[in-house]
């Protein structure tokens, strides 16, 4: 079985930009996989290059084993849900939704079907005779979604699709995205700068930075062991640890990953049980965010962020607090 | 100081529009909304009445009383083959403008970037800077028959072809000057910028990810520009050829230039107001292209040429 998209030392260069720089990747078949990164870093690219938008300048992509560079979007059986949705506003919601099999040539009444039948999976019975113009913007993006989707393609390319969105939309549609792929099997590659949405919601996560894959593999794989400081940077948030720190502090002479979640705050007068270590030091910071509050500590050669479960105690900016974390919790990475 | 009421008479004017916005709009627009409703609507309206007047045949003077008898004038065999001449002869004019600034105006809304673009302006919008006459004048020496075309045709042994062209009943003529071919070709050059112009600003409206949106779906770059482009362009179009249509339509001057002297409901007013003084009659002709604009943009409406808007 060929993977659903496969990507051989793909590059993608503007003129001196390298966009994507000798990219090698495999999407199998009715996976959720997610390109991460900050934006210019390539994966939007990636993205365009299964899509047929761009043509790669050198390498080889083969999307269900068959060769797919000098193939245009439109002899490709991938469809794309685009960042600012891209309907159509001279046709209503039901045309838009329609219009992939009206191309096709599918007889007007089997496609009116089609399209009212998949307007009803992303609940928005009804509305196929407005005009995307009278929508709001959840709702048209659940037209983009359906657009594609009436096609039944083999992959469905997501550019940002929930960048537009207002967080509490944005956390609904992701419920609703992931349970959609499910139920419907097609592979989805989603393509994002939010950690969280990737992390929520795809099996398999590419990190991206500069035009390269700097880190693959599921989220809670690289959430618990990035390989980079980027990583560990990018994908929340991170203690990075200079060498001689971590040798010093449980961990081993490289450059090392400390999550400010398994950071703890030590009673007064408690002792580190074995396989614990800590520092103590004067609070710079302290914010309150609700569920936890996060603080940042002074050290001579470093600062340690640390979120403490809010409601245990009250820390004030300025007060001296000790810290501790098991030395299980120190990630050590590749050095830059 | 902030928070302060202002002193300043300047200042306190400012706030006081800002408060009251609906009365700042009003001031703003009071100027205009007069201009067109007394001079612009007056002017119309003073010429729709003229034509429910008519003329007495033997004095020559206008009777004041209403009649529609002037636009009974209309339907006579001569006046309905003017009129006719001109519509025809609007609508070709329209569809060769629209064919030509098409491409013209698809390269500069997509393609022309910078200097390309600057440039695009420049050859659409010079034309408009020198005289009407002049160019119409210089238009009737490079159609004559002593002109650089029939010089050219010569050269590259395609003088038959202009003779041929020139023999056909009804366009043809003596020359290219004495034709409706000519009228045509001059009408086409002056109208043809109002043409590109709306058109471009329609194209340039098209965003890229809609025609990416298209391939995506599987159409092809036919299939985009049949289904996306030309209904999205279709506004600057229609806008367009509001202008070479009622332009052509009103127009009184190419015809008397260049062409074979029949009449146009232009120069049929111009006569008819002029030597004639048939005021009332010259005011119904005039009521005619308003009438066909109407019904134009009426039909252009019903197939759904403004649904983009």
């Amino acid at each position: 079985m060929p993977p659903a998209v496969s990507f051989q030392h793909v590059s993608r260069h503007f003129g001196h930009v390298k966009a994507v720089d000798d990219v090698s990747l495999d999407i199998f078949e009715g996976e959720f996989f997610a390109m991460l990164g900050p934006s210019g870093s390539g994966k939007t690219t990636c993205l365009r290059l299964i899509a047929g938008f761009e043509q790669p300048t050198s390498g080889h992509i083969e999307i269900f084993g068959e060769t797919a560079e000098g193939l245009p979007p439109y002899r490709r059986n991938v469809n794309t849900v685009f960042q600012d949705y891209a309907l159509f506003p001279h046709m209503t919601v039901g045309e838009n939704v329609a219009y992939g099999l009206m191309i096709k040539g599918v007889a007007r009444a089997e496609r009116e079907a089609k399209a009212l039948e998949t307007l009803a999976m992303v609940k928005l019975k009804g509305f196929d005779q407005r005009r995307p113009s009278q929508l709001s913007g959840g709702q048209r993006q659940r037209v983009a979604l359906a657009r594609a989707l009436v096609n039944q393609p083999k992959v469905l390319l997501l550019d940002e699709p929930l960048g537009a969105l207002d967080l509490k939309l944005r956390e609904q549609m992701q419920e609703e995205l992931k349970a959609l792929q499910k139920e419907l099997g097609i592979t989805f590659v989603l393509v994002t700068h939010d950690q969280g949405e990737a992390l929520s919601m795809a099996n398999r996560v590419a990190i991206f930075n500069e035009g390269k894959i700097v880190q693959a593999g599921p989220p809670a794989d690289v959430y618990e062991h990035p390989r980079s400081r980027f990583v560990a940077d990018f994908v929340g948030s991170s203690n990075v640890l200079p060498p001689e720190f971590a040798a010093a502090h449980g961990g081993t002479h490289a450059w090392t990953s400390l999550r400010p979640e398994k950071v703890r705050l030590v009673r007064a007068g408690e002792a580190l049980p074995a396989g614990q270590f800590g520092v103590s030091g004067r609070v710079a910071s302290a914010l309150y965010q609700g569920a936890i509050t996060r603080i940042a500590v002074e050290l001579n050669s470093t600062r340690i962020i640390a979120a403490i479960p809010t409601g245990m105690t009250t820390i004030q900016e300025g007060e001296t607090v000790a810290l501790a974390w098991d030395a299980c919790n120190l990630v050590a990475m590749e050095a830059a | 100081m902030s928070g302060a009421i202002a002193t300043n008479p300047r200042s306190r004017l400012s706030d006081f529009f800002y408060r009251h916005s609906g009365l700042l709009t009003f001031a703003l627009l009071l100027p205009p909304l007069l201009w067109i409703g007394i001079v612009y609507l007056g002017s119309l309206f003073a010429l729709l009445l003229q034509s429910f007047y008519s003329l007495d045949e033997f004095s020559g003077l206008i009777v004041h009383e209403f009649t529609l008898s002037t636009y009974e004038q209309l339907f006579t065999p001569t006046n309905l083959t003017i009129i006719l001449r001109t519509a025809v002869m609007a609508a070709a004019v329209t569809l060769a403008s629209a064919i030509l600034a098409f491409p013209i105006a698809y390269y500069a809304a997509r393609y022309a970037r910078g200097g390309w673009k600057a440039l695009f302006y420049l050859a659409v919008m010079m034309p408009l800077w020198s005289s009407y006459l002049v160019k119409v004048y210089a238009w009737k020496l490079i159609l004559a028959k002593e002109g650089i075309v029939t010089w050219v045709a010569g050269k590259i042994h395609l003088g038959w072809l202009l003779d041929a062209l020139l023999a056909m009943p009804v366009i043809g003529g003596s020359s290219l000057s004495f034709s409706y071919i000519g009228t045509f070709i001059v009408f086409v050059y002056i109208w043809l910028p109002y043409m590109i112009l709306p058109t471009q600003a329609a194209l340039e409206r098209v965003p890229k990810n809609f025609i990416e949106a298209s391939a995506d779906l599987g159409a092809s770059p036919r299939q985009t520009f049949r289904t996306v482009i030309l209904p999205l362009a279709m506004p600057g179009v229609i806008a367009g050829s509001i202008f070479t249509f009622s332009l052509t339509l009103g127009d009184y001057i190419i015809p008397q230039i260049v062409g074979n002297s029949r009449p146009f409901i232009g120069t049929t007013v111009y006569a008819l107001q002029g030597t004639a003084g048939d005021i009332p009659l010259a005011a119904a002709f005039t009521v005619v292209p308003v009438v066909i604009m109407g019904i134009y943009l009426m039909i252009a409406r019903r197939m759904g040429a403004f649904d983009a808007l």
